[in-house]
């Protein structure tokens, strides 16, 4: 295959721990397919050589957080035909939105010495906040199978496998024992995206949800299910406040839980 | 692993564990229908298990694509057509049909089939036929009409009345005069007219304003948009068409075609193996309970 | 030995510690031994060799949206009710593999020659049994036989185990599937205090039992193991009125009730997935890169799912109630029409392993009080 037909494929890295582009590096014998399959014209992590856009796909890391960087993600999508939002900063902002909860001033008061010389914005947000997404992969990390799935898929011009339902398929079809029923662990398995191949409760822990919500997450029913196995006040809140924390559906369930939790401590019965 | 060649119905019933396995078909034409539809016509590559293929009236085939999956289709051919070709009527609305748009003739599908119960035929005989239908349901549609085609004399009156969205969306529309010239009554309808047009305009069921239909003699075959076919059987049921003589054909979700993977339920019905033609007798206590 | 007393039909006493020998002569012949054994605080179904692999004293406390290992503060192997996996997992894998097709100018289909597994499985309830001949009606039709599901079937060697110790979530007695394995086994244990009281069910269960020392089931120990199965049955978690059954269901598709079960329920799918006579599947094509292998799996699918109901431009079932509806007007309902059972056996496992709680035979009671008032 001549490079000329080869799709060209960048990617980029806005604000994120590069978790994501790791897990693209970890592809290992999967890699040397790919680089054969495509023409990886833009991507630091790996090498210096840069080939001009307009690229067929770009593959997006992290979330926007700057006015440059709000700047630059429209310049991309203007230069590619397919945009991937890679991991769950590109998908709903990331751990790094946990600070659209506070007050973005504040917090750079507290954390650095000059905070006059940071340009920032008010919000963590997701890459569909500013530009049109034409694929989501979710995960902190992604898993690096679903990324070669999805990239399979856009060479075949087919629809990738991502699964749409909960993480409990996952759990079950691999055997593993429930943790919230046969511990009481709490676990937002039962509102979240598969995709991850239940990794937390099949090493005994609740699923935080960094796969994202599910399309038709019952948050309300979740959360009371939840909040009754709570080892700590507020357990089930955080949990929801946490990497996806500022996807829609669960920053609304938080956000019920939070003023839940100020009216009790304001009221207490 | 052992690799087999090309499997044939017989080679899968000495070879049960085959039974998920498609049989393959060389794509021998494609016909053009509308901008998003098109028929494609298929041989088996087995000379025997193309000879040993035969089909009803309103039976359909799960085509395979491998890496894309399989979809459900009708087929739409005529089954007493000479070269024995098996027409597929395909709308391209997904993963597994726009790939299928992307082949070319000589390109091979997989195939398994036929499924499903037919159209009634013969029970139908000596009836007023009223054939209802919408887009691309008259594709399972077009079989029956062959069917009558070959054996007018044993049909009384027979009425098609066809709707699409636009005179561009009309299915088959090449056809209409040869079938008109049989003695079928050909209503054409569409939603939207455009300046070629002088037909009528008008969704479906609205035909049963215009027509009277005597209820005892008149056995109405229905296939097209659920909603649509919900009106027409409404329409049908207000002029006292028993419900015994109202057939539809339904659509759902479907992965295996024989009644095993589950998914195309409704009630106590697989509609790939009890369907999917149905009396509306049997559909009645389901049909109209709100996503079931 | 006493070869005149092994009948098929007929019952011996045998030490407990001989079921070690009927274990590994099961392997010599070419059996997987499977049953319970503790692991993540949970009981799965996987590999055992001895009795020592067995959850030895361990019961399991059930009930809705809970389960618990307690020490029972007894010696007994089989006194555990299982967790969330069920036998099923082997007649109708999680994922299995239907062909390989490679793509070298035209397709070509490759099947893996693999014979299928054979599975001895030790500890299967009642209800189990039930299970299992309720997804053969599915799996096995005249219309349709199953390759897999069949051929994994066939191969199977079954040890019941009669139930003593019923959880808080079983209702076998209300669907009549046990707690007394009737039929479908090679060998039947009761589990006493000292031994295990064994019928025979079928020649390659005398063959193995034949080559044992056992002695003949004497009129006390029959008595014993028929006053633990009675005391048993008394001791149901729950109960299931089906006498209006499945009309209740399917007469009732619009009540109130899948309002209010639609709002609790997660349509995370656990109950389909756990529940031992759910059969739904999906296929998924897995390709390499460039598309020219394509390895077509079937995976474990449930009508909770939403790429289950779906069609081109919308879903059938787009309401999490719509989707309960359905789960449940087919286990106790529909099914009936399909296969002539009911699609429960009573095992509680959907109550047991549901996150939110939801209790069929709650659901059940409280539609029918809806339709009563
Ligand atoms: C009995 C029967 C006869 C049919 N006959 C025809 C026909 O003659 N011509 C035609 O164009 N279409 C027909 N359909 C509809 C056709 O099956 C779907 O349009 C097709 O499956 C869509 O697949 P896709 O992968 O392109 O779409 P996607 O939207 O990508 O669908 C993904 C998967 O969902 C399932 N699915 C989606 N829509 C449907 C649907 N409407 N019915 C069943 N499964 C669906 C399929 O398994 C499909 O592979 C028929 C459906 C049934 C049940
Ligand atoms: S551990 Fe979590 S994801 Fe797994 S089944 Fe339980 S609730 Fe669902
Ligand atoms: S429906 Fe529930 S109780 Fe009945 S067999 Fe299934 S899991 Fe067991
Ligand atoms: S309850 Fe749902 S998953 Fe279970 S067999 Fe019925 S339709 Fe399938
Ligand atoms: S009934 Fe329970 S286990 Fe079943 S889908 Fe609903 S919440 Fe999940």
């Amino acid at each position: 295959m001549s490079d000329s037909i080869k799709p060209s494929v960048a990617v980029y890295k806005f604000s994120s721990c590069d978790g994501c582009q790791l897990s693209l590096l970890n592809l290992e014998d999967d890699l040397l397919d790919l680089a054969g399959a495509v023409d990886i014209a833009y991507f630091l992590e790996a090498t210096r050589a840069v080939k001009p856009g307009p690229y067929e796909v770009a593959m997006v890391e992290g979330s926007v957080t700057t006015p440059h960087e709000a700047e630059r993600i429209r310049q991309i999508r203007s230069e590619a035909r397919f945009l991937i939002a890679l991991g769950t900063c590109a998908t709903a902002g990331g751990i790094q939105a946990l600070r659209n909860f506070g007050n973005a001033d504040e917090l750079a008061r507290m954390v650095y010495p000059h905070p006059e010389y940071l340009e920032y914005l008010d919000k963590s947000t997701a890459i569909a906040e500013h530009v049109k997404v034409d694929l989501e992969i979710w995960g902190c990390p992604v898993n690096k199978h679903l990324v070669l799935e999805c990239t399979a898929a856009l060479l075949q011009k087919r629809k990738p496998n991502l699964p749409q339902y909960t993480l409990c398929m996952e759990c079950k079809l691999r055997g593993t024992t429930c943790v919230t029923v046969a511990q009481g662990m709490p676990c937002l398995g039962p509102a979240v995206q598969a995709g991850c191949g239940a990794i937390c409760p099949a090493n005994g822990r609740g699923c935080y949800g960094c796969f994202g919500p599910v399309a038709y997450a019952n948050t309300e029913s979740l959360t009371t299910t939840l909040r009754a196995l709570d080892r700590y006040a507020g357990e089930t809140a955080l949990l929801l406040r946490n990497i996806s924390g500022y996807a829609p559906a669960f920053r609304k369930a938080a956000e019920t839980l939070f003023s839940a939790e100020v009216t009790s401590h304001k009221d207490p019965q | 692993m052992t690799t087999t060649a090309i499997h044939s119905a017989a080679h899968r019933a000495a070879h049960p564990e085959r039974l998920l396995e498609p049989d393959w078909a060389e794509i021998t034409a494609i016909t053009p229908e509308t901008e998003d539809i098109s028929t494609f016509w298929l041989r088996f590559d087995g000379a025997a298990v193309q000879e040993r293929y035969r089909y009803q009236p309103g039976q359909f085939n799960m085509l395979y694509l491998p890496g894309y999956g399989e979809a459900a289709i009708s087929i739409s051919s005529d089954p007493h057509n000479p070269q024995r070709l098996v027409g597929h009527t395909i709308r391209f609305v997904g993963n597994v049909t726009r790939a299928i748009s992307r082949l070319k003739a000589g390109d091979r599908l997989g195939m398994r089939g036929p499924f499903g119960v037919p159209w009634p035929m013969h029970a139908i005989e000596g009836k007023d036929v009223v054939i209802a239908s919408g887009g691309i349901g008259l594709a399972p549609l077009r079989p029956a009409i062959y069917h009558i085609l070959h054996n007018r004399e044993r049909y009384s009156k027979v009425i098609l009345v066809y709707g699409a969205r636009t005179p561009r969306d009309l299915l088959y529309s090449n056809e209409y005069d040869s079938w008109r010239k049989a003695d079928i009554d050909v209503q054409i309808t569409v939603d939207r007219a455009d300046e070629t047009w002088s037909g009528r305009v008008g969704v479906v069921p609205m035909w049963f304003y215009h027509f009277r239909v005597d209820p005892r003699k008149t056995a109405l075959l229905t296939c097209g948009p659920e909603i649509m076919i919900r009106f027409v059987v409404f329409e049908a049921l207000a002029r006292r068409i028993p419900t015994d003589q109202i057939y539809v054909s339904l659509e759902r979700n479907m992965k295996c075609g024989q009644g095993a993977c589950g998914h195309c339920q409704l009630g106590p019905y697989f509609i790939c193996k009890d369907g999917p033609v149905f009396p509306f007798s049997a559909l009645e206590r389901y049909f109209n309970v709100e996503e079931f | 030995m006493i070869e005149r007393h092994l009948a098929i039909d007929s019952a011996v006493s045998l030490p407990k510690n001989e079921l070690d020998a009927v274990l590994s002569d099961l392997r010599q012949h070419g059996y997987q031994t499977v049953g319970p054994r503790l692991k993540d605080e949970g009981l799965v179904y996987a590999g055992i060799e001895t009795l020592d692999d067995l959850p030895r004293g361990v019961i399991s406390e059930q009930a809705a949206g809970t389960f618990r290992l307690v020490q029972a503060g007894q010696e007994r192997y089989f006194d555990i009710i299982p967790g969330g996996q069920s036998w099923k997992q082997f007649l109708f894998p999680p994922r299995v593999t239907l062909f390989t097709a490679r793509k070298n100018g035209h397709w070509r289909i490759e099947s893996d020659g693999e014979p299928a597994p054979r599975y001895a499985l030790i500890g299967v309830r009642a209800c189990e049994l039930a299970a299992i001949e309720i997804q053969d009606r599915a799996f096995m039709r005249a219309d349709y036989c199953d390759p897999i599901y069949s051929a994994r079937h066939r191969n199977l060697f079954i040890v019941a185990v009669n139930c003593l110790q019923p959880a808080g979530t079983c209702f076998c007695v209300s669907m009549g599937t046990g707690p007394r394995a009737e039929r479908g086994y090679d060998l039947c244990l009761t589990e006493l205090d000292d031994v295990f009281l064994v019928e025979i069910g079928s020649e390659l269960g005398r063959s193995l039992l034949a080559k044992r020392s056992f002695e003949p089931a004497s009129a006390f120990l029959q008595n014993a193991a028929n006053q633990g199965l009675e005391q048993a049955a008394q001791q149901m978690g729950r109960r299931l009125d089906t006498s209006d059954l499945p009309d209740l269901l399917t007469k009732n598709l619009e009540a109130e009730r899948w309002e209010q079960v639609g709002k609790r329920c997660l349509s995370c799918a656990n109950c389909t997935l756990v529940c031992p006579t759910c059969f739904c599947w999906d296929t998924t094509d897995h390709t390499d890169l460039l598309g020219k292998i394509t390895r077509r799996e079937r995976v474990w699918d449930s009508c909770f799912n939403p790429s289950y109901s779906y069609v081109a431009g919308g879903n059938t079932r787009q309401a999490i109630r719509s989707r309960y509806r359905q789960w449940l007007t087919h286990k106790l309902g529909t099914w009936k029409e399909q296969y002539g059972t009911p699609g429960c056996v009573g095992c509680g496992r959907c109550i047991t392993w549901c996150p939110a709680g939801i209790d069929l035979t709650e659901e059940i009671a409280a539609l029918r009080e809806e339709v009563k008032a």
